[in-house]
């Protein structure tokens, strides 16, 4: 792999130049992510509400945080939300993937077909779902006009149900993606193990659950890494297509944090739910990047 | 053989079924845009329209209203293109500069830097907003179009570092080694050796970066106000005013305007999309 070029050999300005010109990127980082990282950290700390303070709360908002049921509820949604959305995006992507692998006529076409949402914004995504799902006007009405009278679908008004509409149009704009994934790590399976299978008289869908996919693990990992990443980060596509609602019932952290942080006035429960979503990211990449990056300094 | 036959028919016919299921969103936004609200209320979504028209698409272009103000989306269209060229640019320009430093000019401690770049990549951004918010005020750019150029910025250069890093760490640094023989120092190795080789990364940088800059809306909704807000702001304000009656096919209108910028990327230079949602996705 790269070999560090070695720097000693080179004159006083080529040493100290990559060093220089990298250093507003690094400082714009380490100032705009890291040292905005603990300043939000500290603004948990205080008793901030509609304007930012310095007054040191200690826990305080951290307590009001875990008191407060709607936080629960985003947690309890974004659970939810998590398992359907990844294993609903690894599911319908793997099962396309293989099924385009099989020397598809048009599959260029059909490619771009699967994946095009995925270049839309969640905002117009969630408008588009928001009109089909509309209770009165959209799937209802077109089941009613196929004859199926007694057929209702409320459940982007039934707050049992809403968070369950972000699942479907999520599932829409990302599952193409993962297919993506998938193809191409497909295409990089040796076709000569697969061969050497076929005439052992191993069938397709054991080749594939017994050789294919166990190759394909570091996709699938990068896969989850990504899918659980937006996940988390899902905010747009419940602004667009439920705001949250009805009430607080398909909040995920992210609404919650917008909508403490600023509309209600409630600074302080805004920082600490964002360090708890930081944290909870943090826990999933940090040591996926750290065997990332070690797989790199040995490679 | 029939056997087989059958099973090939099979997986065509799911694959056919899977492009109706991405389809069919986009038909029904098409149609729903060019029908009257008459015909939307007497016939379905999947109903064909009867009569054409496209008075939905100048009312969400022009006339809309979208809270307040009543001028469509066309202002918002405008702040996004004013927001996303210079942040797009700049953001690209640094990312190939880091790129070229950490993979062929490394130093003590670089990689270390390239890893504290990279979490940026997943980092929650809701944790900057409250800072953020803030320090724009300081610097006097809240609620500006320089200030959500900043902000994309700022966060868009993990991404790009990541990708030209990635790209040219693929370069043999031999070629490095023998231009530095022939005297050529760190710049002109940049411009004639590495900038000439780079031209599907940048293709892909700059398509990654236009996608998720134009489609972004947690800064937009946060850090603009009024006249500097960009257009999926303008598109989730219009879709949920809730004044009177709701014009579903100005609705659809809106939302293709918003979507056919990155949709026509897409079209054109779907090569490039689908390397960088890769490229984003497996690191390392």
């Amino acid at each position: 792999m790269t070999m560090p070029v070695r720097t000693a050999q080179y004159g006083f300005a080529e040493r100290w130049l990559p060093r220089l010109v990298l250093a507003p990127s690094f400082v714009l980082t380490l100032v705009f992510l890291y040292g905005f990282i603990v300043w939000n950290g500290y603004l948990s700390f205080t008793t901030s509400r509609m304007l930012p303070n310095y007054e040191w709360a200690g826990l305080a908002q951290y307590i009001t945080l875990f008191d407060n049921e709607r936080w629960w509820v985003a947690v309890r949604n974004l659970v939810i939300f998590a398992v359907l959305f990844i294993g609903g995006a690894m599911g319908i992507g793997v099962v396309l993937a293989i099924l385009l692998d099989q020397k598809i006529r048009f599959e260029g076409a059909i490619r771009t077909i699967y994946l095009y949402p995925m270049a839309l914004s969640f905002i117009v995504t969630g408008t588009a779902w928001k009109w089909i799902l509309n209770p009165g006007l959209g799937i209802e009405k077109l089941m009613h006009d196929w004859g199926f009278t007694q057929f209702t679908f409320d459940w982007l008004v039934n707050s049992e149900m809403s968070i369950y509409t972000v699942v479907l149009a999520g599932l829409w704009q990302s599952s193409g993606f993962v297919m993506a994934l998938f193809l191409a790590g497909l295409r990089g399976v040796d076709d000569s193990i697969i061969k050497a299978a076929q005439i052992d008289g191993a069938s397709l869908p054991r080749i594939y659950w017994k050789i294919v996919l166990p190759a394909l693990r570091p996709v699938v990992f990068s896969t989850l890494m990504v899918l659980s990443h937006i996940a988390i980060k899902s905010f747009d596509l419940i602004m667009a297509l439920t705001g949250g609602g009805p009430g607080y019932s398909s909040d995920l952290p992210a609404t919650f944090m917008y909508s403490m942080a600023f509309t209600r006035g409630q600074m302080g429960v805004g920082a600490a739910s964002a360090m708890m979503m930081l944290m909870a990211v943090a826990a999933i990449v940090v040591p996926y990047l750290y065997s990332e990056l070690r797989k790199d300094g040995n490679g | 053989m029939n056997q087989e036959r059958f099973w090939r028919g099979l997986v065509y016919a799911a694959l056919v079924f899977a492009a109706l299921y991405y389809l069919i969103p986009l038909y029904v936004m098409l149609t729903t845009s060019v029908k009257d609200m008459e015909e939307i209320r007497t016939g379905n979504l999947l109903s064909f329209p009867q009569n054409i028209g496209f008075a939905a698409w100048g009312k969400a272009w022009s006339s809309a209203c979208t809270g307040v103000s009543c001028d469509g989306l066309s202002g918002y269209f405008l702040n996004s293109v004013k927001m996303v060229i210079p942040a797009v640019l700049i953001s690209t320009t640094l990312g190939a500069i880091n790129g070229y430093v950490l993979s062929k000019w490394r130093f003590p401690g670089s990689n270390i830097v390239f890893a504290m770049i990279l979490f940026g990549v997943f980092m929650p951004f809701q944790v900057l907003l409250l800072p953020m918010a803030q320090t724009l005020g300081w610097l006097g750019i809240a609620s500006t179009t320089t200030g959500l150029v900043f902000v994309h910025v700022v966060c868009g250069l993990a991404s790009t570092t990541l990708f030209f890093r990635n790209y040219y760490v693929g370069i043999p640094d031999e070629l490095i080694k023998a231009a530095r023989l022939d005297g050529a120092g760190f710049w002109r190795i940049f411009w004639r050796i590495i900038i000439p080789m780079s031209t599907p990364i940048i293709m892909v940088t700059l398509i990654w970066q236009f996608t998720n800059i134009w489609n972004d809306f947690l800064f937009g909704v946060v850090f603009s106000a009024g006249d500097s807000q960009p257009i999926t702001v303008g598109l989730n304000n219009m879709a949920n005013t809730s004044t009177n009656v709701k014009e579903y096919n100005v609705d659809m209108a809106a939302a293709l305007i918003a979507a056919l910028p990155t949709i026509a990327v897409y079209v054109f230079c779907g090569k490039y999309f689908v390397k960088g949602l890769s490229a984003g996705a497996v690191k390392g």
